[in-house]
């Protein structure tokens, strides 16, 4: 065990875990941060996405001491009231089935469209391509993104 | 109007009030129970003062905000937008005034809550409806009596009830308090279709807002106070159990509590159709947190045994059942010879018109074609888990389960606790298509809850969950085709079979629409377990029979469309047999409408076309893929679609279901196979199975609807088992291969 200084979504928390813990446990179990979702544990299914100093990364295979003080950004903290544009053209789209994959879709696409605001719609496959959606929303998930930019680019 | 008796008594109304007793609504929602903070800030409405409890689906409150109660389990049909739309639409209230939470478990106050089988909506649409028009007449009559008019001059529309003579008027808020005091009226009437304003128009997922900001709403998520994690070793191959466990090395890892050996069922427990379970005896490991736990269970020293053959009886929906479950450790090239040699024996005959081997005796020509398709595992994006706290004779349970009725029974005699004791709260599934409705793992977590004397949320890590069994069978289908010296279609024989199951729907098109037609099955026994799949059997017989009346078509030189469209006609003016299960014309219908709306007949350059259609869960499905070949690799287009299930209630999210069903069914075609080597499942994670991504999903899907005012039938299975025809049809004509094999890609392309 030992004690980590995080800084997640623009708060600093404190936590005593075993220093090989995956940050999807730590967020899950010990900071009650349940958006990021557990789907595969080995970097296979982008459910646990999240962002550590602005890029994506598989929170499962992210261990707590390997953070240090880079910021984290969780679903939970992409913006203050679902207004980011990618949440935004989601909603709009209305991308969700059973929304189990959706956090970690969503935050791959933020990272994404942070890295190239215009992406192509093959940039588009190749960045989503990690993110498994079981319930298949991937049309509606790449007209999301593409609505995303284009509001950012407007 | 149509005028209907109500069914519901207010007894059943008003029996548990506590559910809907004043203030925020707790439970799974977008106003998440945990965090009753957040939830004000979401709330876009303010909230009443007072909430007036009309009946069990739902409150008004004094300002005129209504909470629906949500009666079924959700995992991804958007149900929980639709199904309180017929009640609002009945109601006649501003859609945005509703407020939707999910009901508990509660079967005395919402029937049978079941996701599955596409009956949701189809079992729903009458009760719902009257759910909502019964409270509207009770604010009608709230009304009449306050202002002493009569109850025919009083209108109710969009929230307002209005008393045209006198020029009073008044908001339900402030008729709820009266209303919740009357009986509940005899009789309502229900709308006409062409006075819809809420059915029928796209409403937006009322739970949108709380998934893409992460919020607490899945089984997986719950948490509570004192709450322990567990996770269970089940036996590493189909046809072992538990012999012997220590736990001394896993105990002395940091964080565990305890590591104990449950036993799923009482012994002499009669099973129910959904109580299947390779692994009842199971170790369970208990911790504090996820991570203690998977580490501290790769400690444990399990000894497992080789199971000895069973008969159980099973009692299912399907009356009571005997099945054999045979010892051994089955590898998947077994599987392949046991279906080699029962397709080449006679099958069991289920059904034969007319005079099929005398027809087959005189044929000119027959065409003999032969499908196959692999166990599937259904890999719903969140792993199985439960929440159970047993306290004394108490049981609450939170788990994403779709049919919670049905497993209480099985808690209730594995905990030696009475059914009425057991609570449950139903929250968001990720992902169901069929697999949460065995609910096994809720049975584990309330056995370990009642063992380790504590809260407990059971996790199945993705290996636990894929590794478990209750997968799709595999299968095999033989086609015949009898041809006359005129190339005309005289004979018709299907055979099919699979392990442990026949998927064969004997009475389905083509059966009706020949003369001359018989179909045969047959079964092998195995211990691997199997359970519904979105669209069970018919996922796979649309396939392999659209694929062969594809092939039929080309041979006999006519096009694939026209062709069904004949033998629909003949189904229709003149069927063969009296059991056929399907409405020849609108089965026709849904092939017309896809036929106008892809442009069936235009050739694209490049582009190469499949068709295929099916019927399926009381619905009409067909779809047009296009394909294209880029560096030798198929690529789809798109999907053009055509549904007839009636209504639609919620036109948008049942094109988003649609747009599943394509890309699912496309992935399994593709890439979904299970095997088997001695017991042992030979995919575990998701780097072993390849499950679709979104670079092999269409580039374009559109989805039409046939409009109709036959009250709904199913939407969430009939679209996915005819892509499998669409797709291997257009994979012929990309490729001018057959393919008669599922996966169909072979090669595998794993990206992480
Ligand atoms: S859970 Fe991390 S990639 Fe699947
Ligand atoms: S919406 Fe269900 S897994 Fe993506």
């Amino acid at each position: 065990m030992a004690t980590f200084k995080l800084n997640i979504n623009g708060e600093t928390k404190e936590v005593d875990v075993d220093p090989n813990t995956p940050m999807l446990w730590v967020l899950r179990d010990h900071l009650n941060l349940v958006g990021t979702k557990y789907g595969c544990g080995i970097a296979q299914c982008g459910s646990c996405a999240i962002h550590l100093g602005g890029i994506a990364v598989r929170a499962c295979v992210l261990t707590v001491s390997a953070v240090g003080n880079q910021e984290i950004t969780t679903i939970e903290g992409l913006s203050e009231n679902a207004d980011h544009p990618v949440q935004k053209a989601w909603l709009e789209v209305d991308v969700p089935q059973c929304g189990y994959c959706q956090p970690g879709q969503i935050m791959t696409a933020a990272a994404l469209l942070d890295n190239n605001p215009n992406p192509s719609d093959s940039e588009i496959e190749m960045a989503m391509n990690g993110n498994i959606c079981r319930c298949g929303t991937y049309t509606r998930i790449k007209k999301a993104v593409q609505l995303a930019a284009e509001s950012t680019n407007s | 109007m149509t005028l209907i008796k109500t069914k519901i008594g207010r007894r059943a109304f008003i029996k548990n009030t506590s559910l809907a007793s004043g203030g925020l609504v707790l439970g799974f929602n977008i106003f998440n129970a945990c965090k009753p903070e957040k939830a004000e800030e979401m709330a876009t409405v303010e909230m009443p003062k007072e909430w007036f409890e009309i009946n069990a689906y739902l409150k008004i409150g004094d300002n005129g905000l209504v909470t629906i109660y949500t009666p079924n389990p959700e995992f991804g049909q958007n149900i929980r937008t639709s199904m309180p739309m017929l009640i609002a639409e009945e109601l006649d209230v501003d859609w945005k005034n509703v407020i939707v939470a999910q009901a508990p478990y509660h079967p005395e106050k919402y029937g049978f809550q079941f996701t599955g089988g596409s009956q949701g909506i189809r079992r729903r649409w009458e009760p719902l409806r009257m759910a909502g028009a019964t409270a509207r007449e009770m604010l009608r009559e709230a009304a009449a009596q306050s202002w002493q008019v009569a109850l025919e001059e009083i209108t109710a529309k969009g929230g307002l009830l209005q008393h045209e003579a006198s020029k009073q008027s008044a908001g339900y808020g402030e008729m709820a308090s009266i209303a919740s005091q009357l009986p509940i009226p005899e009789e309502v009437k229900l709308k006409e279709v062409k006075d819809f304003t809420i059915i029928g128009e796209s409403r937006k997922n009322v739970d949108a807002k709380g998934i893409v900001t992460g919020q607490s709403m899945f089984g997986s998520d719950y948490q509570k106070e004192g709450m322990l994690i567990a996770m269970i070793e089940h036996p590493p191959a189909f046809g072992m159990t538990l012999e012997s466990v220590d736990g001394t090395a896993a105990k002395a890892m940091p964080g565990i509590k305890d590591v104990v050996r449950i036993k799923s069922f009482k012994d002499g427990f009669e099973k129910g159709g959904f109580d299947t379970n390779a692994f009842p005896e199971l170790v369970a490991i208990v911790g504090n947190s996820t991570w203690e736990v998977m580490q501290a269970k790769k400690q444990l020293k399990v000894e497992w045994k080789p199971i000895t053959a069973y008969t159980e009886t099973i009692n299912g929906f399907r009356g009571k059942e005997t099945i054999n479950i045979p010892a051994g450790f089955e590898s998947t090239d077994w599987h392949m010879a046991k279906i080699e040699e029962l397709a080449a024996k006679e099958g069991k005959l289920v059904r034969k018109d007319g005079n099929p081997e005398a027809a087959f005796k005189k044929a000119t020509k027959i065409i003999e074609r032969s499908y196959s398709a692999p166990y599937l595992a259904h890999n719903s994006m969140e792993p199985l888990n439960a929440f159970a706290h047993v306290v004394g004779n108490k049981v609450k349970i939170a788990a994403p389960i779709q049919i919670p009725s049905l497993i209480v029974p099985t808690i209730a005699a594995s905990l030696g606790i009475p059914a009425e004791n057991i609570e449950m709260e139903i929250p968001r599934m990720g992902g169901g298509f069929g697999r949460k409705a065995y609910a096994h793992y809720v049975v584990e977590a309330a056995l370990i809850s009642q063992k380790v004397q504590a809260p407990v949320k059971l996790i199945y890590t993705r290996e636990d969950d894929m590794t478990n069994g209750i997968y799709r069978p595999t299968y095999h289908a033989t086609y015949r085709a009898a041809l006359d010296e005129n190339n005309n279609l005289t004979a018709l024989h299907v055979k099919a079979g699979g392990i442990p199951e026949s998927p064969l729907f004997a009475d389905r098109f083509p059966a009706g629409a020949i003369a001359n037609y018989m179909a045969e099955e047959w079964a092998v026994d195995s211990n691997i377990t199997i359970g519904a799949f979105r669209a069970p059997r018919s996922n796979f017989m649309a396939g392999a029979e659209q694929a062969f009346l594809d092939e039929l078509a080309e041979t006999m030189g006519k096009d694939p469309i026209e062709f069904r469209l004949e033998l629909l006609k003949q189904a229709k003016e003149d069927p063969v047999g009296e059991r056929n299960d399907y409405d020849a014309e609108r089965y026709a219908g849904v092939l017309e409408l896809l036929r106008e709306k892809a442009v069936w007949g235009t050739k694209k350059a490049n582009v190469h076309r499949g068709v295929s259609a099916y019927f399926c869960h009381n619905s009409y499905a067909a779809h047009v893929l296009d394909m294209t070949m880029e560096n030798g690799t198929p690529v789809v287009q798109n999907v053009c679609c055509a549904i007839d299930c009636g209504i639609v209630v919620n036109p948008d999210a049942a094109k988003n279901m649609a747009e599943g069903a394509i890309i699912d069914g496309i992935g399994n075609a593709l890439y979904g196979e299970l095997t088997f080597k001695d017991g042992v499942p030979q995919k575990k994670n998701f780097d072993q199975y390849q499950m679709i991504r979104m670079a092999d999903a269409p580039k374009g899907i559109d989805v039409h609807f046939v409009q109709n005012e036959i009250a709904p039938t199913g939407m969430g299975e009939p679209p996915f088992p005819p892509i499998f025809g669409a797709l291997a049809n257009a994979l012929y004509n990309a490729t001018g291969k057959r393919h008669y094999e599922q996966p169909f890609a072979v090669e595998r392309r794993i990206v992480g």
